[in-house]
């Protein structure tokens, strides 16, 4: 009896060390879903691909809805990158989602002895990366096709904060989204009334900078931006736990 | 089976009571707005609804990050009641406020900071049900319904404060931010109807949030039942 309780006392403490010991880093786990994002990613470029000729076609329709004559094209290029872009966001956190949770991979990296946080991050910085390869896309062909100069580093940055807020709340509701019946139509329906905040501001910014407005004008969007992406990365760090329990 | 509380069945006849004075001082005991004419006693019942409105998003997300502490299925039954309720009495508010907008803004709907967040919100709330729809297991319903409302409940003033960047024609009537707003005043008698509808519609939404947190707890009592018939 005696003996017995000495054994099992000696072999916690060796069960937890030896877990610890063994339990990556949160970066190094996070970083180890972004390459197997990434990997996957670049051996059939079935995301990227897929996003970027939607981006090309809803500019397209654009184009002819819109009537983007010169004139109407200086005050409406800012709303058509950021509805392009959120309609493509769209599209690759469903797929990326999706894929996780088709082929059983969801339950594989929750049996993985990592922090549910790092699951997170893994899958919104490789969400990050592809549509920011998108964006590097979209925004030269834009260029060209309407002769404006979109390689700005201010405009760039503005991009940058938008596609990070975007991404940080997509993530977070596309692992919700493909857990319920309805699944990929339900993500849009989830995410753009409360998306819509980092859009506007985006918008408004991009907008700015594009008509040439004051900077004090583009520094208020830019620090709701800013605020935004800072408040949701937090939020969704703190639920994502709640998200994927089983 | 389980009875109506009588706690319950008095709060019903107080809240009948309540609208019903909350009516006559709205329509009749407050006097007639100067500029405006009738058309602004729909005033009293907008802001009382959009009040009950709002409150009871707050309580969603507030019994939302409860629920996800204690995992008891009380508080998603509340977070449910409080939502169901609200997106009833928001979208009251919306259609009184168009109301009143036809013959004061000459126009049913405008692109406002507070109208289009009020839009926006409602249009999450109905997510909310969507989302809750596409789930069969409660427990997962339950929290994933409890991270949403708290996105929303965070989403909603961020969209009001960037929506202000770019226009607003809704008039300030409760602390007028700065001096350039249109500050509209009101009389004693208008004060009281105000008021008095504030406190009225407080005392219906408690009535019927009460009824939809027991219709909850029967709900959950049935299926159990169910369950047992067909094991």
């Amino acid at each position: 009896m005696d003996k017995n309780k000495i054994q099992k006392d000696e072999l916690i403490p060796r069960a937890k060390r030896s877990s610890l010991s063994s339990r990556p880093s949160l970066l190094k786990a996070t970083f180890a879903i972004v390459q197997k994002d990434l990997a996957a990613e670049f051996r059939s470029f079935e995301l990227v691909s897929a996003m970027l000729v939607f981006s090309l076609l809803v500019i397209i329709i654009f184009n002819f809805a819109l009537e983007l004559d010169i004139k109407v094209r200086q005050s409406v290029t800012a709303g058509v990158l950021w509805t392009t872009f959120a309609f493509a966001g769209t599209l690759g956190l469903n797929r990326s989602m999706s894929t996780e949770k088709d082929r059983g991979c969801m339950d594989g990296l929750l049996l993985a002895p990592v922090d549910r946080s790092a699951i997170y991050f893994g899958k919104a910085i490789s969400n990050l990366a592809f549509m920011l390869i998108v964006e590097t896309i979209v925004l030269p062909v834009y260029s060209v096709l309407y002769n404006v100069n979109l390689f700005r580093l201010d405009l760039i940055g503005i991009i940058l904060l938008g596609s990070i807020g975007y991404v940080a709340v997509g993530t977070l509701l596309s692992a919700m989204s493909v857990q319920t019946r309805t699944r990929e139509v339900l993500l849009p329906i989830l995410l753009f009334p409360v998306a819509i905040p980092v859009l506007l501001a985006a918008v408004k910014a991009s907008n700015g900078l594009l008509t040439g407005a004051d900077f004090a004008e583009v520094l208020i969007p830019l620090n709701i931006l800013i605020v935004y992406d800072v408040v949701f990365i937090a939020v969704a760090f703190m639920v994502f736990d709640f998200v994927v329990e089983e | 089976m389980q009875t109506k509380p009588i706690a319950l069945k008095i709060l019903d006849v107080v809240s009948i009571i309540l609208l019903a004075i909350s009516t006559y001082l709205a329509l009749f005991f407050a006097p007639m707005e100067l500029v405006m004419g009738q058309v602004q006693r729909v005033f009293y019942f907008h802001i009382g609804t959009a009040w009950v409105g709002l409150l009871g998003f707050v309580i969603a997300a507030l019994t939302g990050i409860v629920y996800l502490i204690t995992k008891d299925m009380k508080w998603d039954r509340f977070g449910v009641a409080a939502v169901e309720v609200s997106t009833v009495f928001f979208f009251l508010t919306i259609v009184l406020g168009s109301i009143w907008a036809r013959p004061a803004w000459n126009t049913w709907w405008t692109w406002d900071p507070r109208l289009t967040t009020a839009a926006v919100t409602e249009l999450i709330y109905v997510a909310y049900f969507m989302l809750r729809q596409g789930i069969d297991d409660p427990e997962k319903r339950a929290r994933f319904g409890a991270v949403y409302t708290l996105l929303g409940g965070v989403s909603a003033p961020i969209t009001f404060m960037v929506i202000r960047l770019f226009r607003t024609i809704h008039p300030v009537i409760v602390g007028a931010a700065n001096a350039n707003q249109e500050k509209m005043s009101m009389t004693g008698d208008m004060k009281i109807a105000f008021f008095f509808a504030l406190f009225a519609f407080t005392i219906i939404f408690i009535d019927l949030i009460w009824h939809r947190v027991r219709l909850g707890g029967l709900e959950d009592k049935v299926e159990q039942l169910k369950l047992k018939v067909s094991m």
